[in-house]
């Protein structure tokens, strides 16, 4: 259908938007809000306090997650930044350590234990309890076929060459030490982090 | 209406707009200022993952060209990035420069001037120039207006984007993110007037340590930026990858504000005040008998093929 616009309509029309126009040109249109301000991201957040694991240094991170751990919720970081009360970083952080947001999401992360078994090329997922069992049989058997007592001279050495621990670098004193305890204490040699790597 | 869950009543200045910004409680308001030490900064890019991190931006994952500049320039999705330079002295050293590029957040700001987008953007009292999106129309004046080449239109919505000095954290009480993140302490956040005294002593110390020319970047030509740099050669500020000597606002900026604008808005009025004592004196056009039966007749003929089934 084609628009009916009688002569009179149409001068309305105009007269109605040159008013328009002059009136805003004269500064009588609606003032825009001014405020641009984002909304600040961590209002409410929890803040968890806890170690980059990175490196040795082992900064100070805060982790910010959505929820209260209320019952009905599953909480989920959204942000990470240093922790300004830590003594290492006060703060600050490495590119590693202010990007640990997407480590923590990343989709390649390991979530539980696998095991590929000799010959195969495929991970399988495995449970915790026969993971830890696995990993004591294993050490067993070596040990008790490795481990030597004495060398060739007689000196005694209780030493156990042939398996080797990877523990984490960023690890409180305390851990350090339970950890350095149960590994030397098995007569393991190789002991080493991934600070190192 | 849109855009205004805050109302701040600091700003004090804003693109394209004559009316007066609310002021009465900017007394007690401290400018900020962030410091860039280039002479302390290592190139780890902490400030850069930090800031990507915070605002939510993830940019594309590039292509390494050979350079370690990575991206290679400012994008929508990408506020800051390190310009790495290699120059070599008049001794023959070879000296790694390397420039933390982001807004400068000018005094005067080119962006804001340019801008013909009331609102769009806007001069908070503590001196942070920040982006209204709400109001961006997209069309890329504060792009030439910007004497330091860092806004960026997004081809995804038309808008533009730079670094907003972590406005959001700021107007909390904390630093912005690339401040939080420097592991060695070149980037620093403060009052202006902390600021310019840390430079000062910063580049008194390099000076003691041989650096003659070191000084503070701090450009008259944008009345003094926010965003400051010490310079370990502050007489040629060029070779920290194209910083601009003596930034100012294009004069194609003042041409269209100052000149222009002004004269269309007078020739617009002056064409609707021609049309009105036209009319007036005139009066409205006249037409003959014939012209109104031949309008008649139309308007017959319209209704009558309407009206058939």
């Amino acid at each position: 259908m084609t628009l009916q616009v009688t002569r009179r309509q149409f001068f309305k029309l105009g007269a109605t938007g040159l008013a328009t126009s002059s009136m805003a040109m004269m500064g009588f249109a609606p003032e825009p809000a001014v405020a641009s301000v984002r909304h600040f991201k961590l209002t409410g957040a929890k803040i968890t306090r806890s170690n980059c694991t990175y490196c040795s240094v082992g900064c100070g991170v805060l982790l910010y997650s959505r929820g209260d751990a209320a019952i009905n919720v599953v909480d989920d970081i959204y942000h990470v930044e240093g922790d300004p009360d830590h003594p290492v970083s006060r703060g600050s952080l490495c590119p590693k350590g202010a990007g640990l947001l997407d480590y923590v999401k990343s989709d390649s992360r390991l979530r539980y234990p696998q095991v590929r078994e000799a010959g195969s090329n495929e991970w399988k997922r495995i449970g915790w309890d026969e993971a830890l069992d696995r990993i004591a049989r294993h050490m067993k058997d070596d040990r008790d076929a490795n481990f030597e007592a004495d060398d060739d001279d007689g000196n005694i050495v209780n030493r156990w060459t042939t398996t080797g621990m990877l523990a984490a670098s960023a690890s409180t004193n305390e851990t350090a030490y339970l950890t350095q305890k149960v590994v030397r204490s098995l007569g393991m040699v190789a002991f080493d982090n991934q600070a190192r790597v | 209406m849109r855009g205004d869950q805050i109302n701040l009543q600091n700003v004090i200045a804003r693109s394209a707009t004559q009316v007066e910004s609310p002021r009465q409680r900017d007394g007690g308001v401290e400018k900020v200022t962030k410091l860039i030490d280039v002479s302390r900064c290592i190139g780890c890019k902490a400030c850069q993952v930090a800031c990507a991190e915070w605002n939510d931006l993830r940019d594309e994952v590039g292509e390494c060209v050979g350079e370690y500049d990575n991206p290679l320039d400012l994008t929508p999705d990408t506020w800051q990035v390190m310009r790495f330079n290699e120059y070599e002295d008049e001794q023959g050293n070879l000296e790694w420069l390397i420039r933390k590029d982001n807004c400068m957040h000018c005094a005067e700001p080119g962006c804001l001037e340019a801008c013909p987008a009331p609102g769009a953007i806007v001069q908070y009292a503590n001196g942070i120039v920040d982006f209204n999106s709400e109001h961006c129309i997209g069309c890329g004046y504060c792009v030439s207006g910007c004497p330091f080449d860092v806004p960026r239109i997004s081809k995804q919505d038309h808008k533009a984007y730079k670094c907003t000095l972590c406005s959001d954290r700021v107007y909390h009480g904390l630093e912005p993110a690339c401040v939080k993140s420097c592991p060695t302490g070149s980037i620093m956040f403060g009052t202006r007037e902390e600021m310019l005294h840390l430079a000062e002593e910063r580049s008194d110390f390099l000076h003691r340590r041989g650096f003659e020319n070191a000084g503070v970047y701090n450009p008259e030509g944008v009345d003094g930026t926010h965003v400051i740099y010490v310079l370990q050669h502050a007489d040629k500020p060029e070779i920290y990858s194209g910083l601009p000597a003596d930034p100012r606002i294009s004069p194609l900026v003042d041409a269209w504000k100052g000149v222009t604008k002004p004269l269309a808005s007078v020739a617009i009025g002056l064409a609707a005040l021609t049309g009105f004592f036209h009319y007036v004196t005139a009066g409205p056009k006249e037409h003959g008998e014939e012209d109104e039966a031949a309008v008649r007749e139309d308007d017959a003929r319209e209704r009558e093929r309407e009206e058939r089934p």
